[in-house]
């Protein structure tokens, strides 16, 4: 490398990171640590029935039993889970109706962040769950959907409106001892989305919602339910963006999908919380179980993510086939920059049969940061005529980082069809020269060719993400190197 | 020779051919034309027994036997040929023993000797001068990195080698230019005689010059809804498909 | 001999042998060679056989093999048969310098060591802790300093004997050594031995090694072999492996190798209960290349492992890695490659493949090709295949009048011919393409017509199809 690339180098790996604030609102704080008492409290604040509380109980004592997950290639401080706070909510003055009895200072935070509510309403016709701090703050948009029938609120509203949904669905893809994580999660979860698209019903818009983490040292665990009916359709966009902090935050969502027969779920996802200084102090911690279940003949489940964020991820999205005939895809790009570190992948986990799922991940590493993809690819013995195609590539910018690939295939059925392909490379000194020579700054270069690299997986976005994740990765990279 | 009754054809519950009847005789060649989607691999590949395709109704008769009870390799071997539209490829194998491989399961089908092999090396050299492909095509595994033109070439080098009595060629002309047209032409030619029968199954009259048909048949919607002689290919030409629709 | 009580693990029952042998188990022991022993021997004891948590055993349960009670010499036994019957090969046009390892003991007709007139020093590894004392107490502090597993460890802790080659600088052995293992007892035996090979300077060895055994007793062997290329150097390594289905066989390879060498390793599995390859490859000096290739057939309950881990340690280097292995009845192929690149290997070219060909509902595949980088400016890539025949060249190829079974056949061997062809050492590779096709016809799925050691006189097979043209 020589030096011009070097300082360019410099430069684009030293980019800090744009979206860090705080806001300054009054909180409603639980004291720091876990115990059977905290989570009660979370249970009774939030008003929810007796099953519930069961559930968070069960979840809790199961955690207990429970060790941190060693396995992935990543390497952090561990996290001391009495020094969080689990439940934090803004102060409400009273039940919101409209935008403009939105706490002002909440709205020019979103509008810092480009997603001011009002915007998104007027412009995209995108409705906004917007989730700041643990508790929904407003939702948009829900008449037009009422009318449908699809209800799209907070997990905590459909607690007290719909728990009959919450009671039969919630847990049936990840349950509460699936993994240590995810029982934290089920213990503690302080609110989230709820989203059910009823029989035969095109969802006509794209549903979305936008996480921050606000409060310091306030762990941040949302729930997220999707259920899609008989022969159903829904895009189901999640973004997010974190204010700066200097200590390490705790991120632990759950995210289930459940695909009846015919129905079909999009999820993507924007994900860029705060990855820590370029010394690779603070950020995020983000331990985040995705799972859907294509529980009927023909459904299916798409999961889109562009992961820019956090200091340290460990990522799964993953899709059970059980219904035959069913699909199952995965769509990634992971950026890591400066100290972050992602173990990221999937898990496609074939039962009925003609099941078919396909893997693009695309793994980009610059500065010294460390980027895994992990994946299984699991055909059991009655899941006949199963079908996968896995590709996953990766590119290295510079020669501190990391790209790493640890595929699992495990196949019992002889009609099977698996296929994994993978390749690690770096952009070559040819293509920046032949951009160059066409007058393309070598910084323009790299992300023409990193957009050009990851374009297999963000043509699955929606339109209105794909701009955004574009924005995103030439920030995350422009100028990581040759 | 052939006898198709009232035949119907099925791919994974999906009706392709419904209804059709075809006879075809010693020493006729017969083209069959019509659209895209119409069915015309289809029956090509019934005929041979690929068994992706299901026969829900119907018969196809080969010299009085019904070739339903019959496997692939058993009605090549009762002499049927089928040039593939899309000719497969299989690494790690050579085309010399491939070929040779096909001729003695084939003879031995029929009570015969492996093939001597002078005699069967002889047979390569006349047959890779007839079809122009040279010993560099031969000495590869079958169809690998082969050209489009190559392969449709290697399938009339297969038919001539192993010299069937009828053979069916699934637009064989597709992707030709001129000189590798009249190379299957000539290969297809020197198989006509008395005792022989030839299906052309293609979409342009122009292969047609060259292999002159005696019957022409239109398949449309899984069935043959005209025929005639030569001059229909010529009427088609000129009119196009959709002067039948109706 | 060492009757083992039946009533304690076989941990229980090692420890014990152990403990109170070591005096004779440590003989001709230096003494850092003792004291690594002595280490290794706690260390097996903290971490006793690998279990399935560990991340490179996940895929394959030692439970049954450890189930059994074994024998385990530890001085060597007497021979049942003529040295002369032990040291045949039928391979026609193979001339060989043959050394054996009899129930894992060194065994020639030549004495336990010799120098040839090339140069090669060839002898038992007993024999080398006297003449080459530093390079044998050096491969012991290398095996105690690795904590990978306990077999290792035990291996470490017990292994007396096994083959020692040592090549000088620039000679080039002018014929192929082969080493044949032969497993001959009429009770369930375990072994352990350790095979080390030293290359000099642009030194160039062909090294065939056979694993056999000679009827249908249960064995466990337990045999780690060390391959050192010194700068330059050049092998050619084959391994096969064709044991009866009531063994099982660890086989650790670790190969060490210097500036410029170039490494050709080769094992086909063709029968066994249990065969776990550990294949290690460090290159330490820059420009090395290695083809680590594999061929495995499996049928019945056999269970067959390879794991592959390449480390490239310094620049220019590349790694070439090609498995294939057809998978029948109730059998288990397990496949781990390994490709690490270390911060400063630039400029690395490393290839990976895994292939395989399932053809029961009862068979198993588990693969992991991965591929750890911390190097920018590589080409790395990787791809495994699970899948069936092709069912369009099956049809195609009917189409042209093949039998079923024979179009089958043919495309089987197709698969495996590629592996297959990159043997170098004609006679050897027209032996094991005949033995695979003997293979996938079913007629070679016993081994008490051992391979290498036909009693019977070896008949010409005719098939349906000459696959020797394909």
């Amino acid at each position: 490398m020589d030096n011009e690339e070097n300082s360019l180098l410099d430069h684009i790996t030293q980019g800090e990171y744009k979206y860090g604030f705080v806001t300054d609102i009054e909180m409603e704080t639980a004291p720091k640590g876990l115990n059977e008492d905290i989570i009660r409290f979370i249970s009774s604040k939030k008003k929810e029935p007796e099953f519930l509380l069961e559930m968070r109980l069960t979840a809790y004592r199961e955690w207990l039993k429970m060790s941190e997950p060693r396995w992935a290639h990543l390497r952090y401080k561990p996290v001391d889970y009495q020094d969080i706070h689990y439940y934090a909510a803004p102060k409400k003055k009273q039940e919101l109706q409209r935008l403009d009895e939105v706490d002002p200072e909440l709205l020019q935070t979103f509008e810092k962040l480009g997603i001011s509510l009002e915007e998104q309403k007027r412009l995209t016709g995108v409705a906004v769950d917007a989730v700041f701090d643990s508790v929904s703050v407003k939702t948009t948009f829900s008449e037009t959907l009422e009318k449908l029938g699809i209800i799209f609120c907070s997990f905590s509203e459909a607690v007290q409106k719909h728990p009959d949904l919450v009671r039969e669905y919630m847990g049936s893809v990840v349950p509460s001892n699936d993994n240590f994580f995810a029982a934290l999660n089920t213990a503690v979860f302080s609110d989230g989305s709820f989203c059910y698209i009823p029989r035969g019903v095109r969802c006509p818009i794209e549903l979305s919602t936008y996480f921050r983490i606000n409060a310091a040292r306030t762990g941040q665990f949302e729930r997220t339910l999707i259920i899609a009916d008989e022969g159903s359709y829904v895009s189901y966009m999640e973004g997010c963006t974190a204010p700066m902090r200097d200590e390490n935050q705790l991120h632990a969502a759950v995210v289930e999908i459940i695909a009846l027969k015919d129905a079909e779920v999009k999820y993507s996802t924007v994900q860029n919380w705060y990855p820590g200084d370029k010394e690779g102090r603070g950020g995020i911690y983000n331990f985040v179980t995705k799972r859907g279940m294509c529980r009927g003949s023909h459904s299916r489940i798409s999961w889109t993510q562009v992961e820019t964020g956090s200091a340290v991820t460990w990522k799964y999205p993953s899709v059970i086939l059980l219904g035959d005939h069913s699909v199952g895809e995965f769509y990634s790009v992971a950026v890591t920059n400066h100290h972050q570190q992602a173990d990221t992948g999937t898990k496609m986990i074939h039962i009925g049969s003609h099941t078919k799922s396909t893997i693009i991940s695309k793994g980009i590493s610059a500065g010294r940061s460390n980027n895994s993809y992990r994946g299984l690819v699991k055909i059991i013995k009655r899941a006949q005529n199963a079908r996968n195609f896995s590709q996953c590539d990766s590119l290295l910018l510079g020669d501190q980082c990391g790209a790493h690939t640890f595929p699992y295939i495990n196949v019992e059925n002889k009609s099977a069809i698996v296929e994994h392909e993978a390749t690690t490379s770096k952009i070559s000194d040819d293509q920046l020269f032949y951009c160059q020579q066409r007058g393309i700054s070598t910084e323009n270069a790299i992300g023409l060719i990193v957009n050009g690299y990851a374009k297999e997986v963000l043509r699955h976005l929606p339109m209105e993400f794909a701009v955004e994740a574009q924005k995103l990765l030439s920030i995350s990279l422009e100028g990581s190197v040759g | 020779m052939l006898i198709i009754k009232d035949l119907n054809v099925s791919i994974q519950d999906k009706k392709i051919i419904s209804g059709l009847n075809l006879e075809v005789k010693a020493g006729e060649v017969h083209a069959i034309m019509g659209p895209n989607g119409t069915g015309k691999s289809t029956l090509a590949w019934a005929i041979a027994g690929n068994e992706a395709y299901t026969i829900t109704g119907g018969s196809i008769t080969y010299r009085g036997r019904d070739l339903k009870e019959l496997s692939p390799e058993e009605r090549a071997s009762e002499g049927i040929f089928l040039g593939f539209q899309y000719p497969v490829e299989i690494p790690g194998v050579s085309m010399t023993n491939f070929i040779r491989t096909a001729i003695n399961e084939q003879r031995k089908y029929r009570g015969l000797q492996p093939i001597p092999a002078p005699e069967f090396l002889a047979k390569m050299e006349e047959n890779k001068k007839l079809v122009g492909i040279d010993s560099k095509l031969t000495n590869r595994s079958v169809n690998e990195g082969f050209s489009g033109g190559e392969k449709k070439k290697n399938e009339i080098f297969q038919m001539a080698m192993l010299e069937p009595t009828l053979a069916i060629l699934d637009e064989t002309d597709s992707g030709l230019d001129i000189d590798a047209l009249k190379v299957v032409a000539n290969g297809v030619n020197k198989l006509r005689s008395k005792d022989n029968a030839i299906i052309v199954i293609t979409h342009y009259q122009r292969l047609l010059e060259y292999i002159v048909p005696d019957f022409v048949h239109v398949l449309y919607k899984g069935r043959i809804v005209k025929s005639g002689g030569k001059e229909l290919a010529l009427e088609l030409e000129e009119k196009g498909y959709e002067w039948l629709k109706n | 001999m060492e009757q083992i009580v039946k009533t304690m693990s076989l941990k229980e029952q090692l420890s014990d042998q152990f403990q109170r042998h070591r005096d004779i188990i440590g003989r001709n022991d230096t003494p850092l060679i003792a004291q690594a022993r002595e280490q290794a021997f706690h260390r097996f004891m903290e971490q006793g056989f690998p279990s399935d948590h560990l991340e490179r055993w996940r895929n394959t349960d030692l439970k049954r093999t450890l189930s059994l009670d074994y024998d385990q010499d530890i001085v060597a036994p007497a021979l049942n048969t003529e040295v002369s019957n032990l040291l045949r090969c039928n391979i026609p046009h193979f001339d060989t310098f043959l050394v054996s390892l009899y129930n894992g003991w060194y065994i020639s007709e030549n004495g336990s060591w010799i120098t040839r007139p090339d140069g090669i020093v060839i002898g038992s590894l007993a024999q080398a802790i006297k003449h080459f004392s530093t390079l044998v107490e050096e491969s012991f502090a290398r095996i105690g300093q690795a904590t990978r597993n306990g077999l290792e460890a035990l291996n470490n802790a017990f292994a007396q004997d096994g083959i020692f080659i040592y090549v000088p600088d620039h000679v080039s052995a002018d014929q192929t050594i082969q080493i044949v293992s032969m497993v001959d007892h009429d009770r369930n035996l375990l072994l352990q031995n350790r095979n080390l090979i030293i290359m000099g300077k642009n030194s160039r060895l062909k090294l065939v090694h056979c694993d056999d055994s000679l009827n249908q007793q249960p064995s466990f062997t337990n045999t780690i072999t060390e391959i050192l290329l010194g700068e330059g150097a050049v092998i050619d390594h084959y391994k096969l492996q064709n044991i009866n289905d009531n063994s099982s066989v660890i086989s650790t390879t670790l190969f060490h190798q210097e500036a410029n060498s170039q490494l050709s390793t080769h094992v086909t599995v063709l029968n066994g209960g249990l065969i776990r390859n550990d294949i290690y490859v460090d290159m330490e000096g820059e420009n090395c290349t290695s083809d680590i290739c594999g061929l495995y057939l499996v049928d019945k309950n056999q269970h067959v492992d390879n794991q592959v881990q390449v480390n490239h340690l310094k620049p220019y280097g590349t790694s070439n890695q090609l498995f294939k292995g057809i998978i029948d009845d109730h059998a288990r192929a397990v496949f781990n490659g390994h490709v690490h690149v270390h911060r400063n290997a630039q400029k690395t070219n490393a290839y990976q493949s895994n292939k395989n060909i399932l053809l029961t509902d009862k068979a198993t595949v588990n693969t992991k090709p991965f591929l750890e980088i911390y190097a920018d400016d590589v080409k790395c890539s990787h791809g495994a295949t699970v899948g069936q025949l092709d069912q369009e060249a099956l049809f195609y190829i009917r189409s042209r009048g093949i039998s079923y079974d024979n179009a089958r056949l043919l495309l089987m061997y197709a698969f495996a011919a590629e592996v297959i062809n990159k043997i170098t050492i004609e006679p050897l590779r027209l032996r094991m393409d005949d033995l695979v096709k003997k293979r996938l016809r079913g007629e070679l799925s016993i081994c008490d017509q051992c391979v290498l050691h036909c009693r019977t006189k070896e008949n010409t097979v005719s098939f349906d199809i000459d696959m020797s043209k394909i």
